[in-house]
């Protein structure tokens, strides 16, 4: 896990007063990984954390095979050093009902505008309303007080992905200019005044892969745009290099050494004579190859040419690996160019369960991200 | 441990069966759909269907290899595409605003239309509304069907990305949500002042009525209000063409000539929500070609995983050959990798066993030209 920006998250001199991280990603990155992790490092040594989601996908409850998150908070898991780390699914209708209570006093009132279908259309149809809401309980989250000080240390939202990031975040600049007057107009103003402040900070989570990086990269121009300010670059996902870096290009081009291969897999126990030295992999486009290998085989393939054989399916398999491998190296260097602070998260063997998150929270912190 | 093998999908038969006249690729966001939907359409032309590909959101290189550098709803001609068999391909990127304007345009008189352009909650309405994206998805494929029906030169298959939602189901459910929140009381209320005089309940509803718009009115800020009165008042005449529109198209997903590919990765969200759509293609009678599952890593060589690990942790100790211990290494991860994956796979085939199936291997680079777009649709083909 080295290869870190310039800018390495440890270096960056406010994210200690940050409350608010908003964690965004395009689809598949593992936005709700990231974001317990996150919650989990930001518990730690006793803290308190609230971990949001607010897109009803339950993608947290199913990360930990907990029970669907609800709207009353609940503690989700401990974090090392006594922390916790509660659990939040922000529902706007929800959400709508209890800020007409609180605004409006309206108990009956507010069931009555259910039947008539007012809280579907001011939650799913109202242009950004649903938005200002969703973000209207994160805000009310962060600023709780009991006891004079704050309810949660640090606030988590798994965020929509990149491509709704930007327009999810700025719904409430634009509730306030379209609401001109009326409370929601306030509440949108104060909701994006913190939104726009040094305590709330936008992560973009993204895997060195092609897509997922130019999103990247149009999501921290769109926010730069809108005002909003963008956190840390979180590489996830990233895979072991399990070739001395020198052989890559090689690898990659299916021009490694038939010979030395051969040999090396007979040191290893594997195979038979070793084959004349000398011979390079023909590059296989796609499968050619192997058709073309099934065609040349004799019927009884002595233990030579089964050598042969399982030499270059290795092989094939390496040039997969050193391709994505260089294109990673490739793309790390994009991220590297956006100068800000970027941290690395491994591709964790079984897929992710309660241990590898708090694998994943470990690095977070000993990579800076939370201290 | 017994699996049970699911039928192969054979992508070939279909894109040749010339009674599909629509191909809608489906799944969760981030899954390839629309590469899938690329690669299908583009491997159709070149076996010589006149093809329309229909694309939502391409990534700029996908866009730019497919000629879309521009953007614009036109459908326009894919350089480079292999036309010796007779068949063409033109693809198109979706402008949501620009189909939303052609549906009002379609169904009001030009002053009602320019009205309803100039309200401030049809300008949000029509760019930035949840469902207005599927909504408008279905719309342009009823629309590119209608097309390609009445002119039999014209396209003989239309291939439709679905829209990166958050569920796959929301291809199928927004349309009616916004067609029925459009005819909804709720707007007829908004839209109707409060009446007095007659009978004395409607009175007390009207009084209630009055009481829910007037919070509403206080929670929005009256100029949201006011702009939706204004709005559904200019809208009236077209209500009956929205709801039988939207209706109209979604029992076209139900003909036989549409076909539904379901797109996922051997990930759990993505079979899981591919196995909800799954099961709702069954219960609205609508029809599944098959499930698609992308990015799979089958290894090449046939060696187990714990030999692999063996034979490279030998070469460690000998300290030789790094690069075939690192290789060994790289055959032993893809091993165990590719074993949870059909882990993963096998729980959708067992529960939908009657589902045909192909597995496309990962690519090691992006799908971003017309080449790579062709081998992935070999893939697709070979299975």
């Amino acid at each position: 896990m080295s290869g870190k920006g310039p800018a390495s998250a440890a270096a960056d001199p406010g994210i200690g007063e940050v409350r608010l991280h908003v964690v965004s990603g395009k689809g598949g990155t593992g936005k709700s990984t990231v974001s317990t992790a996150l919650a989990i490092a930001l518990a730690s040594g006793g803290r308190r954390v609230l971990l949001a989601e607010v897109e009803g996908r339950q993608g947290i409850a199913h990360l930990l095979g907990a029970e669907p998150l609800g709207y009353p908070e609940r503690r989700l898991l401990a974090a090392p050093g006594g922390g916790e780390v509660l659990g939040l699914s922000v529902q706007p209708e929800a959400a709508l009902l209890e800020y007409l209570d609180v605004a409006f006093h309206l108990g009956r009132a507010g069931r009555l505008l259910e039947k008539l279908g007012a809280i579907d259309f001011a939650t799913t149809v109202a242009p950004g309303l649903r938005d200002v809401l969703l973000t209207g309980k994160v805000y009310e989250a962060v600023r709780r007080r009991s006891g004079g000080e704050y309810a949660y240390h640090a606030v988590v939202l798994d965020a929509p992905p990149t491509g709704r990031i930007t327009r999810f975040l700025r719904a409430n600049g634009e509730m306030a200019g379209l609401a001109s007057g009326g409370p929601i107009h306030n509440q949108a103003e104060s909701i994006m005044s913190l939104l726009r402040s040094p305590r709330t900070a936008v992560h973009l989570v993204t895997l060195l892969e092609e897509m997922p990086v130019q999103e990247t990269a149009e999501a921290l121009e769109e926010l730069r745009v809108a005002g909003l300010r963008t956190g840390t670059v979180v590489l996830n996902l990233v895979r072991e290099r399990l070739l001395p870096a020198a052989d890559l290009p090689s690898a990659a081009r299916g021009a490694l050494d038939a010979g030395a291969v051969s040999a090396g897999l007979v040191t290893a126990g594997l195979g038979g004579r070793t084959p004349a030295p000398g011979r390079a992999f023909v590059p296989a486009p796609g499968s050619a190859g192997r058709e073309s290998g099934t065609t040349e085989r004799r019927a009884h393939p002595d233990r030579t040419e089964r050598l042969a054989r399982l030499a270059e399916d290795l092989a094939e398999e390496a040039a997969a690996h050193a391709a994505r491998a260089l294109l990673e190296e490739e793309l790390r260097g994009t991220a590297i160019s956006w100068e800000l602070p970027t941290v690395e998260l491994p591709a964790l063997g079984n897929g992710v369960d309660e241990g590898t998150l708090y694998e994943l929270a470990r690095h977070l912190r000993e990579q800076g991200m939370v201290r | 441990m017994t699996t049970v093998q699911p039928a192969m999908l054979k992508c070939d038969e279909l894109l040749a069966d010339r009674t599909v006249r629509a191909l809608v690729c489906c799944g969760s966001g981030g899954v390839g759909k629309t590469t899938t939907a690329a690669a299908l359409a583009l491997r159709a032309a070149e076996q010589g269907r006149r093809v329309v590909v229909l694309t939502i959101d391409p990534a700029r290189r996908l866009a730019q290899s497919l000629g879309l550098a521009e953007l614009g709803d036109a459908a326009r001609e894919v350089p480079g595409v292999d036309d010796t068999a007779g068949g063409s391909l033109e693809a198109m990127v979706l402008d949501m605003k620009r189909t939303f304007d052609e549906v009002i345009e379609a169904h009001a008189t030009p002053e009602k239309a320019a009205q309803i352009f100039a309200n401030p909650f049809y300008q949000a309405l029509s760019s930035s509304f949840a469902g207005t994206q599927e909504y408008m998805a279905m719309e342009k494929l009823g629309r590119l069907r209608a097309r390609a029906d009445h002119e039999p030169a014209g396209w003989d298959l239309v291939v439709v990305d679905t829209p990166p939602s958050r569920s796959a189901l929301d291809f199928l459910d927004a349309p009616r949500r916004l067609a029925s929140f459009l005819d909804g009381r709720l707007l007829r209320l908004l839209a109707t002042p409060a009446r007095t005089g007659g009978r004395a309940y409607l009175r007390v509803v009207s009084a209630a009525v009055g009481g829910a718009t007037g919070v509403l009115s206080r929670v929005l800020g009256g100029q949201v209000l006011r702009d939706v009165q204004a709005f559904v008042a200019a809208l009236d005449t077209v209500f009956g063409g929205f709801r039988e529109r939207a209706e109209r198209t979604y029992r076209q997903l139900q003909s036989t000539d549409t076909a539904f590919l379901v797109v996922a990765t051997p990930e759990p969200e993505a079979l899981r929500e591919a196995s909800h759509f799954v099961e709702r293609l069954r219960r609205e009678g609508m029809p599944l070609a098959g499930l698609v599952i992308n990015r799979m890593h089958p290894p090449s060589a046939g060696l187990s995983a714990e030999r692999a690990a063996a034979a490279a942790e030998e070469l460690d100790e000998l300290g030789e050959h790094a690069t075939v211990a690192g290789m060994l290494r790289i055959h032993a991860d893809l091993v165990r990798r590719h074993d949870r994956e059909r882990a993963r796979t096998a729980r959708f085939t067992g529960a939908h066993p009657e589902v045909a199936v192909v597995e496309v291997a990962a690519l090691a680079t992006d799908v971003h030209d017309l080449p790579s777009l062709r081998r992935m649709g070999r893939a697709l083909a070979s299975g």
